[in-house]
């Protein structure tokens, strides 16, 4: 019997049911973006599932240590407010935690009742709360609106507000901002642009932080992740790169209306074209050539591209996810000749409905995709009974529908709650479509090798 | 090997020092030390209010009653009525294991959420409610419905019991909701209550048309078939002859449920989440209740016997008695194996509301010692035994959880022993309505801490150093870091079942391997040894 014996071809539209969603809600994106900062303490000012259930969704996805504190509102706070929970809590934690930086964020429970963020912070400071050379920044971030793409946008842009200055003297680097991605991710990024002698600050910066060392001792704040006061003079940069339109706008934005400081906004650099993008955006706001050691690795993906081609083209697959991460691997999937037939996120966003458009012009092949409210994985499995892919690219629960269909799937996106190596091992840069290339075709070949007649077992490609 | 200190006061001293004082004197009342058998135990302060900004291992309300609670009962669909996180984060989370039958009907890989968005909270989210509960119906024909409210939807006011009354009506199925607001109570345990409440007042007892065939009738409350427990508890049951009729809820049905009232006797695992409904059907059907604990194998053998005793029937006493004699070859052989290599190690616990004791025996059946446990989300009762339920004074907090009043049912409320076969059977030891607590038997060197907070926790790894921690996956990592091993309680980090006897064997297999394992000697590189360096090389 199938695992998701219930889900049948029949579609049915729908209105108000989401079943199993392909998003979840804003603040365990804030809770993510706050710990690339260094000696960051994350607070959730709500009740304390919200907490409890972001702690152990980060945890399980990362397999490290994620702490964070709770407002603990209970039914008096909710009807009188959270103030004097909060700064409690900002006493309790400078105390016992001892923190270079708080950031707050708000749950739909707060958001409903009209907490102030920046009213209760002021007051906490002039309460004493806050030590000297000690921070609170702080969040907007409501379940209701948007989701946990949009909650790390505006972390990241919170942490931003509490830290750029601008001096007047540039300072020669260059921002970046990664979309949400894996530490691996932002490692890698990191790496293009040293490779390419760039100096960079880079918000957030997880690398470091959720996929630490074992080391016999626990340590609270990893050194890792940006530090308050690198960016502090992220307002003297020479331009800020946003990688991941949902997940970069608003800080990238930020950094233009508020310092003047130059940004471009691009793809997530997952796959040959989005690389591409990015390492000629950073020549051309740097002026730094690219240098043969990128042209080299550039070189092994079209190599990799143009050997295994055969077994890529007119598969089609049906992936699940964060738009910013979707459209970067749907672009991947038919640079490699591949047909992205069903596409779905929980996100909502116009744009995801025009890039797609744009993408998919010229694949022939009726596809499918839809994003936001009913956009979930139920539609795209009803999608897939009704007209069977060869790949599956999502998050663990896309395990489901893979065991049922039987159709390999790539586990990608959050959260990845029964695998490692997203945290060690980048999808994005030349050497992450290296990777994406490899899994592709070892769950392609594997499947062939699998269902193959015994006169077609081949031992050679 | 190292001494352990000993002495709980001074390092419960150590615990609070850095505490901002309000906090230290309140954290105070919440930690102490075990009892020996026999002696009195003192009062220790629980169920109150986490404190803000403290770290905390608990959840919330909705926590408790969707996540706990109803969600392990497979036939039903389990909407979540709130913006998307709250579903999310509760599906297929808790492990919940299982096995619907060639036709049988399991919802409980899917996550239903109502999704609301900004439009609703303004507005109100009474009408996307009801739109979800329909599109439910036509898309998934389940046989019930139940609702779970999320916080926003508290403050909006939307009357989600009116909504699943209408529901109910149009569409003939059952439909009912749970007002399981985060904010609701200080932890999951009031999210217990309610859902507690809810099944009692919608489901238990709803059909008395079925009949229940089987001698020996039990219901089995508080057990939520995480890594299979069910299934192994299941197992035994029917080789000792007992009729199992409903599980509360692990692998259950909303018919289960409904039928639940012809049990002879209700049999509860987790005091803490399940013995308002076992109270509710004692008084309403007057079924009675013991406690039994199927964690660890002589813990297994005891609940058994107990259950045995309660039917005063020989033959069952002696099939019973032939079972754990059969089941505890395999287990003795492990046992023998095993222990000469866990012997004297030392464990620590901190988890959920019954779990952190009933592991406790699988630990001593290892010659491991406990050097502390406590509870996440329990009340006095759960720590110092029933008995203390008079004593125990209702704050705000649990106020707000409604009380049913519960009277026995006219037609259908049957004593199932008279009083002096009840007294009778309480001197042999079945001891109804009995639950002695965590405490007690402990030792005085053990320490006891409820809502332990993580300041504490890695006060105590610092200070006790254990061979093997236990607690919940965001614990986990912090633990290790530290080179500490941590077995997850609440959902067994991809293992189990360690219920009944079968469970005994899995647990010892993996305890042995989690505290002999290699690892942690591996955490230091050659060069990092702080032993003497080799002065020279000898080369050929």
């Amino acid at each position: 019997m199938a695992l998701l014996r219930h889900t049948t071809g029949e579609i049915k539209e729908r209105s108000a049911l989401t079943v199993n969603p392909a998003k979840t809600c804003q603040p365990v994106g804030a809770m993510y973006a706050a710990l690339g900062v260094k000696g960051c303490f994350p607070h959730s000012h709500g009740s304390q599932g919200c907490c409890a259930y972001h702690r152990s969704a980060l945890t399980r996805h990362y397999k490290e240590p994620v702490v964070a504190g709770t407002s603990s509102f209970t039914e008096g706070s909710s009807v009188f407010g959270g103030q004097s929970n909060l700064i409690t809590a900002i006493d309790n934690i400078f105390t016992l935690y001892d923190p270079a930086v708080i950031a707050i964020h708000t749950t739909c429970l707060s958001e409903t009742i009209g907490d102030d963020l920046r009213q209760i912070s002021q007051k906490a400071i002039d309460d004493g709360k806050v030590p000297d050379g000690k921070h609170i920044i702080y969040a907007s971030t409501p379940s209701y609106v948007g989701t946990h793409v949009t909650g790390y946008a505006n972390m990241v842009k919170g942490i931003l507000k509490g830290f750029v200055k601008k001096t007047g003297t540039p300072n020669g680097k260059l921002n970046i901002i990664p979309g949400f991605c894996e530490p691996s991710d932002m490692a890698e990024m990191r790496r293009l642009a040293s490779m390419m002698g760039i100096d960079i600050t880079m918000v957030p910066d997880t690398n470091g932080v959720l996929n630490g060392p074992l080391t016999g001792h626990y340590e609270m704040y990893p050194n890792a992740g940006a530090t308050p006061a690198e960016i502090a003079t992220m307002g003297d940069s020479i331009a800020t790169i946003g990688l991941g339109r949902w997940a970069t706008t608003e800080a990238v934005n930020y950094l233009d209306s508020e310092f003047k400081v130059p940004g471009k906004v691009l793809p997530l650099p997952i796959g040959l074209k989005a690389t591409d993008a990015f390492v000629d955006m950073m020549r051309r706001l740097t002026g730094k050539d690219v240098p043969d050691s990128i042209n080299f690795e550039r070189g092994q993906v079209v190599d990799i591209l143009s050997d295994y081609s055969q077994y890529f083209y007119g598969k089609k697959v049906a992936m699940a996810g964060d738009p910013d991460q979707l459209l970067a691997l749907v672009e991947f999937c038919i640079t490699l000749g591949m047909i992205p037939a069903y596409t779905v996120t929980g996100t909502p966003g116009k744009y995801f409905e025009e890039r797609m458009t744009e993408l998919l012009k010229d694949v022939p092949y009726d596809c499918k995709f839809k994003c936001g409210g009913e956009a979930d994985m139920f539609l795209l499995h009803q999608w897939v009974k009704n007209d069977p892919v060869d790949l599956l690219i999502g998050n663990t629960y896309m395990k489901y529908i893979a065991r049922d269909e039987d159709i390999p799937l790539i586990r990608h996106g959050f959260p990845i709650l029964d695998r490692v190596g997203h945290q060690y091992f980048p999808t994005v840069g030349y050497s992450g479509a290296m990777r994406l290339m490899e899994k592709f075709l070892e769950a392609l070949l594997n499947r062939l090798d699998r269902d193959a007649p015994e006169t077609r077992f081949e031992l050679q490609l | 090997m190292s001494t352990k200190p000993t002495n709980v006061e001074e390092i419960k001293k150590e615990l609070i020092a850095k505490m901002p004082t309000k906090v230290a004197r309140k954290r105070a009342k919440s930690i102490l030390p075990g009892t020996e058998m026999g002696e009195p135990i003192p009062e220790i302060q629980s169920n109150v209010r986490t404190i803000p900004g403290i770290i905390t291992q608990r959840g919330c309300t909705y926590a408790g009653c969707k996540g706990v609670v109803l969600g392990p009962s497979r036939d039903i669909v389990n909407l979540t009525h709130g913006p998307i996180g709250c579903g999310f984060y509760s599906w297929l989370t808790r492990r919940n294991q299982t096995e619907a039958g060639p036709d049988g009907e399991n919802f409980i890989p899917y996550s239903f959420s109502t999704d609301m968005t900004e439009h609703d909270i303004v507005f109100g989210g009474e009408k996307k409610l009801r739109a979800a509960i329909q599109e439910a119906y036509d898309t998934f024909h389940p046989k019930a419905i139940s609702i779970f409210s999320t916080c926003p939807v508290g403050l909006i006011g939307d009357d989600i019991h009116a909504v699943a009354r209408t529901m109910q009506e149009e569409l003939g199925i059952t439909i009912f909701a749970n007002s399981c607001e985060g904010y609701k109570g200080v932890s999951q345990s009031a999210g217990h209550h309610i859902a507690n409440n809810q099944i009692m007042k919608h489901v238990i007892g709803t059909d008395d048309t079925t009949p229940i065939e089987g001698k020996f009738k039990v219901n089995m409350l508080g057990e939520y078939n995480i890594g299979g427990d069910a299934f192994e508890i299941e197992r035994i049951l029917e080789k000792c002859g007992f009729t199992l009729v409903a599980t509360f809820s692990g692998n259950s049905t909303v018919q289960d449920f409904r039928v639940a009232h012809n049990a002879d006797l209700n049999t509860v695992m987790c005091h803490r989440s399940l013995n308002y409904v076992a109270e509710m059907m004692e008084t309403k059907f007057g079924i009675p209740w013991i406690k039994v604990n199927f964690i660890g194998a002589e813990a297994s053998a005891k609940s058994l016997r107990r259950m045995a005793a309660y039917f005063e029937d020989q033959e069952l006493i002696d099939r019973v008695e032939a079972v754990i004699a059969e089941e505890l070859v395999a287990v003795n052989k492990v046992v023998d194996e095993i222990k000469p290599r866990t012997e004297g190690k030392t464990a620590m616990l901190f988890v959920g509301g019954s779990r952190a004791h009933h592991y406790q025996e699988l630990f001593k059946e290892l010659g491991m010692k406990i050097l502390g446990a406590g509870y996440e989300f329990a009340h006095r009762d759960d720590y110092e035994g029933r008995h203390v339920l008079p004593s125990i004074k209702v704050d705000a907090d649990s106020r707000n959880i409604e009380e049913l009043e519960i009277l026995p049912d006219p037609e259908r409320f049957k004593p199932r022993k008279t009083e002096a076969q009840m007294a009778k059977l309480n001197e042999q030891g079945v001891d109804f309505k009995g639950y002695e607590g965590m405490i007690e038997g402990m030792g005085k060197e053990a320490m006891v801490i409820d809502d332990i907070n993580h300041y504490e926790t890695e006060k105590l790894l610092e200070i006790y150093k254990p061979d093997i921690f236990c607690a919940g996956i965001k614990e986990k990592y912090i633990v290790q870091k530290m080179g500490i091993p941590l077995k997850q309680l609440h959902n067994y980090d991809m293992g189990g079942p360690y219920a009944g006897f079968n469970g005994a064997i899995n647990w010892y297999r993996d305890i042995d391997r989690m505290v002999n394992t290699k690892v942690w000697n591996l955490i230091k590189a050659p060069w990092q040894s702080t032993g003497p360096e080799l002065e020279a090389t000898y080369v050929a």
